[in-house]
């Protein structure tokens, strides 16, 4: 994995901090062009990767990639699904067999799920999930997908549920059809692991929220820092600077300080803050 | 965070496996005080899923759920037109409740129901979430320390993308089912305006107008009085994409400043001297969620979630009723729903486009109100 990744929530009006701020960015980055643009600057510092969601306007961008391959020979995604609002809404709107039907680009395959007694419980759940990957993956076809994420919702919706084995479906799945390495997102790191030991996903990739401040680090500060040191996984470190809640050295410090944390991912939109930022990580690598 | 572990854990049953219902069984789920001993639905395929794959055990008749497990709590997520009968067979036998908001579509049956809860010590609440957001909390936390002086106006928005085209019937878009704007967006403004500011006397001016859908209203705006020069606003829209989630936002005048709040941020601008025992200077001051939201031991989808789940779990163990959000407070936002409903009739009753009401709003049933403020 590289150890500087480029996220994306500045450019879909995410921000934890303000919600101002999150719509004049969704302002700013109403053109993929702009968001292009930042892209670009990030590529120029030496940031390969763009860890995304899987938001319908990240196809313009996958487009854009694909239509320049020289520009971006070096250019990684790494996906991250599904961009949950889009389906939390089809549920309330449509109801929850409607909406999985919505989303699915081979409608006849629930279909006949769905009819041939093959009932959604029957439960073939695998294969559903399937279905919803190759759904979600679709954009990204011909480009570099090296890790393909699940989202903190979905991964702690199942968490919570108590899905243990869907984690394991997914990673297979990932693995064998994508030649990918599968991620799980959580806010909710040291239980994750445990299912995850116990569904048989070994030394898996798991991006947290990993900042000084413990902002939505569930189980606390001591027990991430002390998972971080002692257990088999490769963790990602992302909401490093809790939006912007404490200066970007002492985040990084913070983060940094941590010799099993393999990567980190942060978003910035000038290019002052994208060149700041890598390069207080690559200073603080190559002092300690 | 649950610091004592002495008590027994709360055996419960979670009904209704919609939206919600699965949201909440997430995390009442893996939290450390809970057993989880049955889910409920009429639906198939989301019970059989769950029990194959979680182990959970499976119920489709409520009653046959109630007659046959030992519970301490039920938790209710079922539409909103179900919820009286369901909560009143859990209070029968004595089992505290969680229900998912609107309580009741029926003012004078939640009252009921709260003061049969009451009666017999139990401990009840609503899913009001936003009375857990941190940033919130702060605002009632400054509201109840006059922090911003007497209050005169408030405005409560909720905006969001929910009905955005013409769509296929659910529940959710039935009007006597519970659906609609004023029973979704609009009632969690009015409960956190009840949180706030206390309820209202009079609702006038009050909008309930169809964007999109054919059976109930995308859109309700209302005035409201409370009888001592202090008036509120309430604004919501649930057809309104340029949202990418429900965003609630709260702003308070009074006369020494004011006070705006939403999920992540509170801006107070304080007219007068600094108050330092509230931690405020002069002019503007911000806070944001960063530094507002205590940690919760679990995550899924936003702080508040998490904590209004811990919230009952505790009550319950500790058999305390007075909860953050208990029947009787989500009575009174059905209440402030119903005038809603009464005043848009009353104005849809007029044909000339202008309200039959007097000018001045007359103040309404106050007796009624002294048994929903349970004054």
């Amino acid at each position: 994995m590289e150890r500087i990744l480029f996220g994306d929530n500045q450019f879909f009006g995410v921000n934890h901090m303000s919600e101002e701020k999150a719509r004049a960015q969704s302002v700013r980055f109403k053109d993929t062009q702009a968001i292009m643009e930042v892209l670009d600057i990030a590529y120029e510092e030496g940031i390969k990767v763009f860890m995304c969601t899987t938001h319908e306007r990240i196809a313009e961008v996958c487009d854009h990639v694909r239509a320049n391959p020289e520009k971006y020979a070096d250019f990684q995604f790494y996906p991250c699904m599904p961009y949950a609002h889009k389906y939390a809404n089809a549920v309330t709107e449509y109801g929850m067999i409607e909406a999985l039907k919505r989303f699915l680009p081979e409608q006849g395959k629930l279909g006949a799920m769905l009819k041939g007694g093959m009932s959604l419980a029957k439960k073939d759940v695998e294969g559903l999930a399937q279905l919803l990957i190759d759904a979600e993956m679709k954009m990204f076809h011909g480009l570099r997908t090296p890790v393909i994420f699940l989202q903190n919702v979905v991964t702690d919706l199942l968490l919570g549920l108590g899905f243990d084995d869907a984690f394991k479906y997914f990673a297979d799945y990932v693995k064998e059809k994508y030649d990918a390495e599968p991620g799980f997102i959580t806010m909710n790191l040291p239980r994750l692991l445990d299912v995850l030991d116990k569904a048989g996903v070994d030394n898996p990739i798991v991006c947290s929220n990993i900042n000084k401040i413990a902002f939505r680090m569930c189980g606390g500060k001591e027990l991430y820092e002390k998972t971080i040191a002692t257990r088999r996984f490769r963790p990602i470190a992302m909401s490093v600077l809790a939006s912007g809640a404490i200066s970007p050295r002492e985040a990084l410090e913070y983060v940094c300080g941590q010799k099993q944390i393999e990567s980190i991912v942060f978003g910035a939109s000038s290019r002052g803050n994208i060149r700041q930022t890598a390069q207080l990580i690559r200073d603080l690598d190559r002092i300690s | 965070m649950t610091e004592s572990r002495t008590t027994a854990r709360v055996r419960l049953a979670m009904v209704g496996l919609g939206k919600m219902g699965l949201s909440h069984l997430a995390m009442f789920r893996p939290h450390p005080d809970v057993e989880l001993v049955a889910v409920c639905d009429t639906v198939g395929y989301v019970l059989d899923t769950l029990e194959k794959y979680t182990g959970v055990k499976p119920y489709t008749d409520y009653n046959k759920l109630l007659e046959q497990e030992q519970l301490d709590a039920v938790v209710i997520a079922t539409p909103s037109k179900t919820h009286g009968a369901m909560v009143r067979a859990a209070l029968d036998r004595n089992q505290h409740v969680f229900c998912e908001k609107p309580f009741s579509l029926d003012p004078a049956e939640g009252l009921e129901l709260a003061e049969l809860a009451e009666r017999k010590g139990l401990v009840t609440q609503v899913g009001y979430h936003y009375r857990f957001v941190g940033a919130f909390e702060e605002v009632k936390r400054l509201v109840d320390a006059n922090a911003i002086g007497k209050l005169h106006h408030a405005r409560i928005e909720a905006y969001g993308p929910v009905v955005l085209r013409p769509k296929p019937a659910t529940w959710r878009t039935s009007k006597s089912e519970g659906g609609g704007c004023l029973y979704d967006y609009a009632c969690h403004g009015l409960d956190l305006l009840n949180h706030l500011v206390g309820p209202p006397s009079n609702v006038r001016g009050a909008v309930l107008n169809k964007i999109f859908s054919s059976d109930v209203e995308d859109e309700v705006y209302a005035s409201m009085y409370y009888g001592n020069g202090m008036s509120a606003q309430l604004a919501a829209n649930w057809s309104d994409e340029s949202y990418r989630k429900m965003s609630t936002k709260v702003t308070l005048w009074g006369t020494e400043g004011r006070i705006y709040a939403d999920r992540q941020e509170v801006q107070v601008f304080l007219r007068g001297d600094a108050k330092p025992e509230l931690g405020l200077v002069e002019g503007w001051n911000a806070r944001y969620t960063t530094e507002l939201t205590d940690e919760v031991w679990f995550y899924l989808r936003g702080e508040e979630y998490s904590a209004q789940v811990d919230h009952f779990v505790k009550h319950v163990q500790l058999r305390d009723p007075n909860t953050r959000c208990s029947f009787r407070d989500a009575v009174q936002a059905d209440v402030v729903v119903g005038m809603t409903l009464r005043d848009a009739q009353r104005a849809d009753a007029s044909d000339d486009g202008a309200p039959a009401r007097a000018a001045q709003p007359a103040a309404e049933g106050g007796s009624w109100w002294k048994r929903v403020r349970g004054s």
